[in-house]
């Protein structure tokens, strides 16, 4: 007798495709994702951005700089991109650097002060050498001390002559000081450790960073630039995540009452009546804005009441970044109504797509631990750019002007998405 | 919108309330509505009887701008099918419960009196004499989703008229009904009947058109097969003729080919002869005696809509 119950499962499983695509099709997009972003190849692995900024331009400078630049794992630019505006951007200064983590653009800045290459070590008692400045944003935990790190190393192999210069300072200091013999023996090393250098500069090869990299061989001083003065470093960020992929669905949910109203017959009836189907569907979408946008504000209410999120100081950038997060949200639910043909299909393909979005848009886990691939995947989602015009606001504290591209972006998604769903729902116009 | 203050206004526009002419619509290869042409008088109530599938139900949404004919053309009161003047003249009840489950009663006859322009007074007034009109006052807030199947009915046409329109169109508003809340339906329509509201109805019940309605049209295959009052409709297909209708017991075979040969027919065991006269049931009785057939049950009877569909089609009714 159990043989004909499970046939009778499985026919029932088989024309069952919202349960077919919840069991097969999630799961297995949902690990693809997950796969290409923690599991991949070591290529796939995120690089950090750092602005190097070289006030100095001393030899050390230059060769630290410059080591830092041959490692794998950072991406590092002393100046802009070339735009339009500007083919030949000039270097990145302290102020600039400064400027562009604050904007979120990157997550480290160096700035190698002038005077470093006077006293580039500063390991020893007493050590007076001149401390780099790493300037960072709070958000990301992990870039600055990879960069710290990454930055010992490279004071370890990138300035060879450098160290035992300095070495050789502290042991004539505190051994008393060389005999002539020995004092031309090493100055002697020291010049052909310059050489090497030289040379090594010539062929365009680095010194080798494949050692680990120690800790305070230069003196390194860290500031926060964004999100110094937080009281809940990442609850902002959380708060627009998770908002925003629990806004869309709310909003395909309620758009979904569309499909309620042609099954029951009450859509025939009120496009019989003085409404048409233009005027139906913007209802429709203006309250699920108006929805979206009380679900976002209690959403950081109690990320304030509880959690100690600044809301109050960033009310007009909440409110242009949570009408036009809503808008984008509403348009994709109205889109997602109107292309399925039940509230199944609707539950299916919502799930589907939503967390799909979740999870490369940045509502998950933070874009900026992706590889560079999936970052740019996720420029296609209404998450990302929610998420990135939220930072901003609660985050790194920017006006509502410094919103311009998240606000053209959603506005322009919700444009194209409603116009499809209107071009769509002319199934239900006539028969 | 209209501008009348209650549904028993006469209509304003000098037009026929209804005039289709040649109407055709397709849906595939399957011919749903074949060239129907139909005028309705002012005041009427017009019978739609047919049996499912006839091409009922497409007729009515297409006069209620929901179906594009392939050809013909529909005016109400003068205006296109689906125009706004068209769209405020015309009252539909679908057969479907077109309702909002999760809104209370009152609240569905607001959103749909909304819908109609109404607002203000005039809404309040229409959502009163609807409520009244339904027999639903006293159940007013209650949710829709939780009245029962016969005031959902009410309710349900309750909607269709709350902008008080001069021509309703009732697409088989008793389906699924029990019969006390069907009579109660039927006094909401005579309500409207002697207020003069002119009435599409449409339904495969032959008694309902029979006591709704002033004319039926018999729809069969998308078409019009016979127009006109019931007495008028029996009368040219039956004449003065009467009907018998003789139970018999006796072997299948026996039973159906003595039915045969007297021009009867056979349904299980119930057969039907018409006869010009009373007296020639005594020859049937005399002859299935003969045959050895056991005559249980015999009735004499008026050919009523039933039997015109039935000689008009050769099928019956609910087939």
């Amino acid at each position: 007798m159990i043989i004909p119950v499970i046939r009778t499962a499985l026919l029932a499983l088989r024309r069952d495709r919202v349960s077919l695509v919840l069991s097969f099709v999630v799961p297995i997009a949902f690990f693809s994702i997950f796969a290409v972003i923690f599991g991949g190849q070591r290529d796939t692995v995120p690089k950090i951005k750092l602005i190097g900024v070289d006030e100095d331009q001393s030899s050390a400078s230059r060769q630290l700089v410059k080591g830092l630049e041959s490692e794998g794992s950072l991406t590092v630019s002393t100046k802009p991109a070339p735009t339009k505006d500007q083919p030949q951007p000039v270097d990145y200064t302290a102020a600039t650097a400064e400027a562009a983590v604050t904007a979120g653009d990157v997550s480290v800045a160096l700035i190698v002060p002038h005077g470093f290459g006077d006293h580039p070590i500063s390991f020893g008692p007493g050590s007076e050498g001149t401390a780099i400045e790493l300037l960072n944003d709070q958000s990301d935990a992990i870039a600055p001390q990879m960069v710290a790190g990454l930055l010992q190393k490279a004071a370890m192999t990138a300035m060879p002559e450098a160290m035992a210069e300095q070495g050789m300072k502290y042991a004539g200091q505190y051994l008393g000081g060389f005999t002539p013999e020995q004092q031309k023996k090493m100055n002697n090393n020291l010049e052909e450790l310059r050489q090497i250098e030289s040379r090594k500069d010539a062929t365009g090869s680095s010194g080798s960073l494949n050692s680990s990299g120690g800790g305070g061989i230069i003196a390194v001083k860290s500031r926060s630039v964004v999100g110094q003065n937080k009281k809940s470093p990442m609850i902002s960020f959380y708060a627009a995540a998770i908002g925003v992929m629990f806004l869309l669905f709310t909003a395909s949910g309620s758009a979904g009452a569309l499909l309620d109203e042609a099954g029951s017959g009450a859509l025939d009836r009120v496009l019989s009546s003085r409404v048409n189907m233009t005027g139906l569907l913007a209802g429709k979408l203006v309250f699920n804005i108006l929805l979206a946008f009380t679900q976002l504000t209690v959403m950081f209410l109690w990320g304030w009441a509880v959690f100690k999120l600044d809301f109050f100081s960033h009310i007009p950038g909440f409110i242009v970044m949570g009408l036009c997060t809503a808008f984008a949200v509403a348009a994709f639910g109205m889109l997602l109504a109107s292309i399925c043909r039940t509230r199944a299909q609707l539950g299916a393909l919502s799930t589907l797509l939503i967390l799909v979005m979740s999870a490369i848009g940045g509502s998950m886990f933070p874009r900026f631990l992706m590889p560079e691939a999936m970052q740019k995947a996720g420029l296609f989602t209404i998450n990302a750019w929610a998420i990135d015009g939220f930072t901003k606001v609660f985050w790194r504290d920017l006006p509502v002007t410094a919103l311009w591209q998240q606000v053209s972006v959603l506005l322009a998604i919700g444009v194209v998405l409603f116009a499809i769903a209107r071009r769509i729902a002319r199934r239900w116009e006539y028969s | 919108m209209n501008k009348q203050s209650t549904p028993t206004n006469s209509a304003p526009f000098s037009p026929l309330p209804l005039k289709i002419d040649s109407l055709v619509k397709h849906f595939g290869s399957v011919t749903a509505v074949d060239g129907i042409s139909l005028e309705l008088r002012d005041g009427e109530c017009l019978g739609l009887l047919g049996p499912n599938g006839a091409g009922k139900s497409t007729l009515i949404r297409a006069i209620a701008g929901r179906v594009t004919a392939d050809s013909g053309q529909i005016a109400v009161f003068g205006a296109a099918a689906g125009s706004p003047a068209s769209r405020a003249a015309l009252g539909w009840v679908p057969q479907d419960l077109a309702l909002y489950p999760r809104l209370t009663a009152r609240e569905n006859l607001s959103s749909f009196g909304r819908y109609y322009g109404l607002k203000g007074k005039k809404l309040e007034k229409a959502i009163a004499w609807g409520l009244e009109w339904a027999a639903l006052e006293d159940r007013a807030g209650e949710l829709t989703r939780n009245l029962s199947g016969g005031m959902k009915r009410r309710l349900n046409m309750a909607a269709g008229l709350i902008h008080q329109p001069h021509l309703v169109l009732m697409d088989e508003p008793t389906v699924g009904v029990d019969p006390q809340s069907r009579n109660r339906i039927f006094e909401m329509i005579e309500a409207l009947r002697t207020q003069g509201m002119t009435i599409i109805y449409t339904t495969h019940y032959m008694e309902e058109a029979e006591r709704l309605c002033d004319r039926i049209a018999i729809v069969d295959h998308g078409r019009i097969i016979a127009l006109n009052t019931r007495e008028a409709l029996i009368q040219s297909s039956f004449g003065l003729r009467s009907q018998v209708i003789a139970r018999l017991e006796g072997p299948a075979g026996e039973v159906s080919a003595w039915v045969a040969a007297r021009g009867g027919r056979l349904t299980d065991s119930t057969a039907e002869f018409t006869i010009e006269h009373p007296a020639e049931i005594a020859a049937l009785l005399e002859g299935a005696a003969s045959t050895g057939l056991e005559l249980v049950d015999l009735s004499l009877r008026r050919p009523n809509l039933e039997s015109v569909f039935l000689h008009l089609t050769g099928r019956e009714l609910r087939d």
